[in-house]
């Protein structure tokens, strides 16, 4: 791999700030086409808020984005779909009293030539989308609050990958899945890598990470610990820097490795 | 890839057997909880004929004249439940979204005071119109919109963007344009209404008439027809599963059915005899052996209820806004995390709910002939009966136009039917209170079901 490519995305000493608490404080992190970069982190090490401020859903207070080399500004959820952003939510985000076609569509109905929702469109290419998916989906009538935890998650994925996501996030995506429905997400994420999408994987289950990703980076307190190409660490030392804040020497480290008293 | 759709099983739990009628709903796509309405209205409604029959010792089913099911009575009715209907349109929009409208009530007293000085007083001396001028009806209308657009922004502006709970600001609102009603006129009540104003509230001359309604009743037939043509075709265009011919015709007949069942009933009311005499003397008619009949045809009033049901209706289901307001209404975080400007979409909402309120005002101060600064009391109670009777659901996110309606009219006949029965004011109370109570129990055992 060139090292001069342009990353897809590049976020720069982000910070955000809730009441006293940093929640996400100078970080940095990028991501290139084809690639996975897993975030990791205990709970409220502020990769959720980091990616949060990525889609737009918060504010930075300072930092910026790089998108495709050019600074973005994004500051609410539909800019970032214009850059091609699109994001899946851990909570999974949809509306549940509607049906998937409504939920895929939100806030980008397709509408007929007059003015009007085109629901029998919507619902057409809703069966298209899912039919790749999860070709046994069939319940397009029921509001997504009928729907299994799997189901609805390949809702919620669906409506990320459909609008020609360049830029994809997912937030604890195999949370509510079986072992089937994960080793599909896993075949999923390969064929959108293969397409030149870069996704930003976040997630509790270290497996997964050394299986999807390409690169990690372990966020502790807000601040990135490091990071790292996967085949460059091991399983336990990904787990020390999670815990410990400890850079291997595999690993690029950033501001919140632990200084080491030499 | 999609190829593989059509041989792989459907991903769902194994359907179960079903009955006759239960295949019969699914072809129909009948909405069971609609029709559980309809049925609860059908045995309300001959219910207290029955009852009233049998005060009167007459046979229920001899149509007495002062029995519940009369042309006259069902009429009067469908007038008296107008405006708590248009209301009610509005009021599902702001349950759906897990807000509440205490105010409806209050703005519409004030909107009608407003509407009330402005034709009798401000447009006649102020602007100079001549009394009877037909301008007045018009401006006193658009002024009382716009102040009911006003109310409404206001009322929402503070609940969206200064985030101040819907109740509060509503409660606040019910006190404050109760106020300000009083002081339009420091209390005076307004009559008479201008003559083409009072139109919008019924009577003989506020009604159609025969043929017009004929009229109305088979370009609504048309209409029926048409959109189920139209539906039928969209599917085509994706192929999506049809509904059966057999069903698509039983839709199209029940509906046109009784489109025209109505207007037949509007049709059979006639002219109480004082109004035929004058009317036949003025136009030079003789009176024949027997009387003139004359009928009502459809009232105003139940046309702009109907018209408001109709806006609302499209609105909620095939605008983006009604797609948002449900959106939000099920998600909040969600809309706002698509990108669905949720704020703007709820100060719209109340926006709405002013408008409709300001309509109302128009239907029951001209049904009075006359505005006083307590009209609309307790409306909002109603309204909000109306629409949770319809089905709509105090937790948010669901809720149709047409159930509240239905809603409306439903409490609407209990109230009518019980000062037929003579029935005590308080004891009339104790009935709606108990029926909506009850109403919305059967509602959540039916939820918990399906």
């Amino acid at each position: 791999m060139e090292q001069t490519r342009i990353p897809l995305v590049d976020l720069k000493n982000i910070s955000i700030a809730f009441g006293g608490i940093r929640a996400v404080d100078d970080a940095s992190v990028d991501l290139y086409p084809g690639e996975v970069v897993a975030l990791l982190g205990h709970n409220g090490a502020g990769k959720s808020t980091l990616i949060k401020i990525l889609s737009g859903a918060y504010k930075r207070d300072s930092g910026a984005i790089f998108v495709r080399g050019e600074e973005a500004s994004i500051s609410n959820p539909r800019d970032a779909k214009k850059y091609g952003i699109e994001t899946i939510y851990q909570t999974l985000a949809l509306a549940d009293n509607v049906d998937a076609a409504a939920n895929l569509f939100l806030g980008r109905e397709i509408m007929t030539a007059y003015g009007t929702l085109d629901d029998v469109a919507m619902e057409a290419e809703a069966r298209k989308v899912m039919g790749r998916l999860n070709p046994r989906f069939q319940r397009f009538k029921e509001p997504v609050s009928k729907l299994s935890g799997g189901q609805r998650q390949s809702v919620a994925i669906a409506r990320a990958i459909l609008f020609n996501a360049r830029i994809l996030i997912m937030d604890e995506p195999t949370a509510a899945l079986g072992p089937q429905e994960t080793a599909q997400v896993g075949e999923l994420v390969k064929q959108l890598k293969a397409d030149g999408i870069g996704i930003f994987l976040i997630s509790h289950d270290i497996h997964d990470v050394f299986d999807l990703a390409d690169r990690v980076c372990v966020m502790k307190n807000g601040q990135v610990v490091g990071t790292a190409r996967t085949q460059d660490v091991t399983k336990d030392e990904v787990l020390g820097m999670i815990i410990l804040g400890k850079c291997p020497p595999g690993a690029i480290p950033g501001p919140g490795a632990m200084q080491i008293a030499a | 890839m999609t190829d593989t759709t059509s041989n792989v099983p459907a991903d769902r739990a194994r359907t179960t057997e079903l009955s006759p009628i239960g295949r019969f709903l699914k072809a129909t796509e009948i909405d069971t909880r609609m029709l559980g309405m309809v049925g609860a209205l059908l045995l309300i409604w001959v219910g207290l004929q029955v009852i009233s029959s049998l005060r009167l010792g007459v046979n229920p089913f001899d149509f007495d004249s002062r029995t519940f099911l009369t042309a006259r009575n069902l009429w009067n009715l469908s007038v008296q439940a107008s405006a708590v209907a248009i209301m009610a349109t509005g009021m599902v929009l702001v349950i759906v979204m897990r807000n509440i409208d205490l105010s409806v009530g209050s703005a519409e007293g004030l909107i009608g005071m407003v509407m009330g000085f402005a034709q009798v007083h401000f447009l006649v001396k102020a602007v100079g119109l001549e009394l009877g001028n037909p301008w007045i009806w018009a401006l006193a209308l658009v002024i009382g919109i716009a102040l009911g657009l006003l109310i409404g922004a206001l009322q929402g502006f503070v609940i969206a963007y200064m985030e101040v709970p819907a109740f509060i600001v509503t409660l606040g609102g019910l006190l404050i344009w109760r106020g300000a009603a009083w002081w339009v006129t420091s209390g005076q009540t307004i009559a008479p209404l201008d003559a083409t104003f009072q139109l919008m509230g019924g009577g003989p001359q506020g009604a159609i008439g025969a043929t017009w309604s004929w009229v109305v009743g088979l370009v609504a037939c048309l209409a029926v027809v048409l959109l189920l043509l139209r539906g039928r075709q969209q599917r085509k265009r994706f192929k999506f599963p049809l509904r059966p011919l057999w069903a698509e015709t039983f839709l199209g007949t029940v509906t046109c059915g009784v489109i025209l069942g109505a207007v037949w009933i509007a049709n059979s009311y006639p002219w109480p005899i004082g109004i035929v005499r004058r009317y036949a003397e003025a136009n030079g008619i003789t009176v024949p052996e027997g009387g003139l009949f004359i009928a009502h045809g459809i009232a105003i009033p139940v046309l702009i209820a109907v018209a408001v049901g109709i806006v609302m209706t499209f609105v909620t289901n095939r605008t983006r806004f009604g797609r948002y307001v449900f959106a939000i209404g099920g998600n909040p975080e969600a809309a706002n995390l698509a990108g669905i400007n949720t704020r703007w979409i709820t100060m719209k909402v109340f926006m709405i709910m002013g408008v409709l309120a300001a309509i109302s005002a128009a239907v029951s101060s001209a049904r009075l002939n006359s505005a006083t600064n307590s009209l609309g009391t307790l409306d909002e109670l109603l309204v909000i009966a109306a629409a949770v009777i319809g089905g709509t659901s105090l937790a948010g996110g669901a809720g149709t136009v047409a159930g509240a309606m239905l809603g409306a009219l439903l409490m609407q006949s209990l109230q009518s039917g019980m000062v037929l029965l003579n029935i005590d004011t308080p004891l009339q109370n104790i009935v709606v209170g108990l029926v909506l109570v009850v109403a919305v129990w059967l509602d959540t055992l039916y939820r918990k079901r399906v």
